[in-house]
C-alpha cells in the first residue's frame, strides 16, 4: 500500500460524512429544545406508524453485527450465512409479533429485568439484570472495537488512541441528544446504509463479471486454496444448505438439526424475543396493531440485507488481494486492528478498491453511523438496568429523580471507559461473528427458555425462574470453556450453537424441575404476564378487523414466511 | 415548507418540515445532488468502478428517493392533534436534562 492509511477519502468524502453528523446531531438539538410540537408528537411515544418503528427496528440491528459480521462471515464461508437472516431472525421476528408483542406491548415494561421482576419477582430479577448489564458492555465492547477500526483505517492512527477518540465519539453523541431522537436518527441511518452498500454490491458484482462470475471465482479459490487454509468446498460455499461451512458439522444431517435448532430456534428466538433494545422501538408505536406489525413489516427489508452485505463479502473475498491472501492460509499486513489483514476487513477493504471519492464517504459516513449507534444503544441499555434495576431496586432506594440521573450520567463514562478495554476481547477475535454468537449463547438463549416457559406455563415458580437463568448461563459457558480447551471440535459457528443449544435444555428441565417442587404465585398476579391468564381482548387490537388485509398482522406475517421459504429454496 | 401550519379550524396541523419522510427526503436530496456533481465534475475512476460513472448513478438514484418520500408526505400529510404530551426524561434512554419552557 502506498498510503499509511487503509483507506484513502478526500474533502468529498469528509464532507459527506459531515453532512450526515449534522443531520443526526441537529435532530438530537431540536428534540432536546422542544423546538416543534411536531418532534414532541413524534417522540411521546406510541404515536409513530408502523413503517416507522419496522424500520427502526431493523436499524437498530443493522449495526456492526450486520454489516461487518456477516460481511465477514459471507468472505469467509460464503453463502449459508444467509441462514441469519432467512432462518435465524426472520421466524424469529414474525414469532415476536403474532405472539409475544402484546404481552410486551401490554405490560408496558422499560425493560427486560422488569418482566422478570413481574413473573418471577426478586431472585430471577437480580441474576438477569447482573447478566443483562454484563453483556450490554461485552456487546458495546463488540461496536466500539469496529468504530475504532474505521477510525484507523480512516485516519491511520494507532488502534490504543482510535479506541479512545471512538469512545469519546459515542459519549458526545450520547450526550448531545442524539438518543432522544433515536428512533428519527435509525431510520436515516437505514437509507444511509442501504444507499451505499447496494451500489458497492453492484459495482463489486460487475468488476467480478456478475454473479456467474462470482460463482467461477469462488470454484476456482475454493479449488486451488492449499489443504491446509480449511477453505470450505465451492459446493458448500454457493449453497445455502445443508451448510457445513457454518454449523462446522461434517454430517449435512446433524448440520440442518444445528442450524435450524441452535440458530433458528435457541439463538434467534432468544436474540429477537428478549432484546429490549429492539423491542423498545415497537413499543414506541400508535397501536397494538402497529406494535405488532412492527418486527413483521422489519422483517421484509431483513429477507435483503444479505444481498447487501453477504455478497460483497463474498466478491471481496475473490477480488481484493489480502482477502485472497488471508482465505490461502496467509497472513497479510495492515487491517483495521493494525494487527494484520482479518476476515472483518472484508468490506472495509471491498470499499477501498472499488468506490469512488463520494460513494467512499457515503458508506464510511452509513458505517460510523452504524456503530455508534449501535454502542449508543448498549450503552444506553447498560445504563438503564444500572440506575434503575441495579442500583435503585437494591442499592439506594427512594432518592430522588435527579440523585438516580447522576447516576445513570456516571454509568454511561464508566461503561464507556470499561467497553474500552471489552473492545480489547472482541479484538482478539479473528471473526467477530465467532465472539457475538457465543455471548447470545452464555446470555440471550438461557433467557429465551426461561421467557417462553415462563409465559405460557402459570405453574413456574420464582425460584425456577433464577436457578434456570443461573445454570442455563454457566453450561454455555461450560461448553465454550471444554470446546477451548480443545475437547470438542467444531469450526465456524457450531461451538456458539452448541453452548446455546445445552443452555436452552438445561435452563428448561432445570425450571420443570424446580417448578415443580416449589410453590408457584397466585394466578391473580399473573394476568398480562401468563398466556392463560391473560383475556383473549387484551391481545389484539380492536380496530384491526376492519383494516384492509395488507395493514393486518396476520396475513403481513404469512406473505412474509412464503417468501422467506422460497428465498431457502432458491438459493 | 413550511413547519406546523395552523389550520386552525379543525384543531390539528400539519407534521411539515419534521415529518420523518420529510428529513429523509432532504438528506437523500443533499446526498443525490452532491454526487450527481460529483459524478459530472470530479474524476471518474473507471479502474475502480469498471467503467461505470458509480457516483452519478447513485446521485441520480438518491434523488428519485427523495422526490418520491416528499412527494409522500405531500400527498398524505401527517396530522398533529392540537393537544400534544409533552414526552417525558425517557429514564432508558438517559441524557441531559430537556430544556423547555414551564408549563403554564
Amino acid at each position: 500500500m502506498t498510503s499509511d492509511t487503509l483507506i484513502d477519502a478526500s474533502w468529498l468524502d469528509y464532507l459527506l460524512v459531515a453532512i450526515y453528523f449534522a443531520f443526526v446531531l441537529g435532530i438530537g438539538v431540536m428534540a432536546r429544545r422542544s423546538v416543534s410540537d411536531s418532534i414532541d408528537f413524534f417522540l411521546s411515544g406510541r404515536s409513530l406508524p408502523a413503517w416507522v418503528t419496522g424500520l427502526a427496528f431493523i436499524s437498530a440491528n443493522l449495526g456492526a453485527v450486520e454489516i461487518m459480521g456477516m460481511s465477514a462471515n459471507g468472505a469467509e464461508l460464503g453463502l449459508p450465512t444467509v441462514h441469519y437472516f432467512w432462518v435465524g431472525a426472520v421466524p424469529a421476528m414474525l414469532f415476536l409479533g403474532v405472539v409475544m408483542m402484546p404481552f410486551y406491548y401490554g405490560s408496558k415494561v422499560r425493560s427486560v429485568p422488569e418482566f422478570m421482576f413481574r413473573r418471577f419477582g426478586t431472585g430471577a430479577h437480580l441474576v438477569n439484570a447482573i447478566s443483562f448489564a454484563v453483556a450490554q458492555l461485552l456487546i458495546a465492547g463488540v461496536n466500539l472495537a469496529l468504530l475504532a477500526g474505521i477510525v484507523h483505517a480512516l485516519l491511520g492512527w494507532p488502534i490504543w488512541i482510535a479506541l479512545v477518540v471512538a469512545g469519546a465519539i459515542v459519549l458526545s453523541y450520547i450526550t448531545l441528544g442524539g438518543l432522544s431522537a433515536a428512533i428519527y436518527n435509525e431510520v436515516l441511518q437505514f437509507f444511509v446504509i442501504v444507499a451505499s452498500l447496494l451500489p458497492l454490491t453492484l459495482i463489486g458484482l460487475h468488476r467480478v463479471g456478475g454473479w456467474d462470475g462470482l460463482t467461477d471465482k469462488v470454484t476456482a479459490a475454493a479449488d486451488g486454496a492449499p489443504a491446509d487454509a480449511g477453505v470450505a468446498p465451492a459446493a458448500q460455499q454457493l449453497e445455502s444448505w445443508p451448510g457445513q461451512a457454518l454449523s462446522g458439522f461434517d454430517s449435512p444431517l446433524f448440520s440442518v438439526i444445528g442450524i435450524v435448532f441452535g440458530l433458528g430456534f435457541v439463538l434467534s428466538f432468544g436474540y429477537w424475543t428478549t432484546n429490549f433494545v429492539e423491542v423498545q422501538r415497537a413499543m414506541a408505536s400508535n397501536s397494538i396493531s402497529a406494535a405488532r406489525k412492527t418486527p413483521i413489516i422489519g422483517a421484509f427489508p431483513k429477507m435483503f440485507i444479505p444481498f447487501i452485505v453477504i455478497v460483497p463479502g463474498m466478491i471481496s473475498a475473490v477480488l481484493v488481494s489480502e482477502m485472497i491472501e488471508l482465505k490461502n492460509g496467509g497472513s497479510p499486513e495492515g487491517g483495521a486492528s493494525g494487527e494484520g489483514v482479518a476476515y472483518n476487513d472484508a468490506l472495509l477493504l471491498l470499499m477501498r478498491d472499488v468506490l469512488p471519492n463520494g460513494l467512499l464517504g457515503l458508506a464510511i459516513a452509513g458505517l460510523l453511523a452504524a456503530f455508534m449507534a449501535g454502542m449508543a444503544a448498549n450503552i444506553s441499555a447498560f445504563n438503564t438496568v444500572f440506575s434503575y434495576d441495579l442500583w435503585q431496586r437494591y442499592i439506594r432506594k427512594d432518592h430522588s429523580d435527579d440523585y438516580y440521573l447522576r447516576i445513570g450520567r456516571i454509568a454511561t463514562v464508566a461503561a464507556t471507559v470499561i467497553a474500552i478495554f471489552t473492545a480489547r476481547i472482541a479484538m482478539g477475535y479473528d471473526n467477530v461473528m465467532d465472539y457475538l454468537q457465543t455471548l447470545f449463547g452464555f446470555f440471550n438463549a438461557p433467557l429465551f427458555a426461561t421467557f417462553i416457559l415462563g409465559m405460557f406455563w402459570k405453574r413456574m415458580t420464582p425460584t425456577a425462574g433464577w436457578v434456570g437463568l443461573v445454570f442455563g448461563t454457566l453450561s454455555a459457558v461450560a461448553v465454550d470453556r471444554v470446546a477451548a480447551a480443545g475437547l470438542i471440535e467444531l469450526p465456524g459457528q457450531g461451538v456458539a450453537f452448541l453452548a446455546a443449544s445445552t443452555a436452552f435444555v438445561v435452563d428448561i428441565v432445570l425450571s420443570v424441575v424446580v417448578s415443580l417442587v416449589t410453590e408457584p404465585k397466585p394466578a391473580a398476579e399473573l394476568k398480562g404476564l401468563v398466556y392463560s391468564e391473560t383475556p383473549r381482548e387484551d391481545l389484539v387490537d380492536p380496530n384491526e378487523a376492519s383494516m384492509p388485509w395488507y395493514q393486518r398482522t396476520l396475513p403481513l406475517a404469512g406473505i412474509a414466511l412464503a417468501m422467506v421459504i422460497v428465498l431457502n429454496i432458491t438459493f | 415548507m413550511s413547519d406546523s401550519t395552523s389550520d386552525g379550524t379543525s384543531g390539528s396541523r400539519k407534521a411539515g418540515a419534521f415529518d420523518i419522510r420529510n428529513i429523509i427526503g432532504a438528506l437523500m436530496g443533499l446526498y443525490g445532488v452532491i454526487l450527481v456533481l460529483a459524478g459530472l465534475l470530479g474524476e471518474h475512476e473507471p479502474d475502480k468502478t469498471g467503467g461505470v460513472n458509480a457516483n452519478l448513478w447513485t446521485g441520480i438514484g438518491l434523488l428519485v428517493v427523495a422526490v418520491v418520500f416528499f412527494g409522500w408526505a405531500r400527498l398524505r400529510p401527517i396530522v398533529v392533534p392540537q393537544d400534544v404530551d409533552e414526552p417525558d426524561d425517557d429514564p432508558t434512554r438517559p441524557g441531559p436534562r430537556r430544556k423547555r419552557p414551564p408549563v403554564t
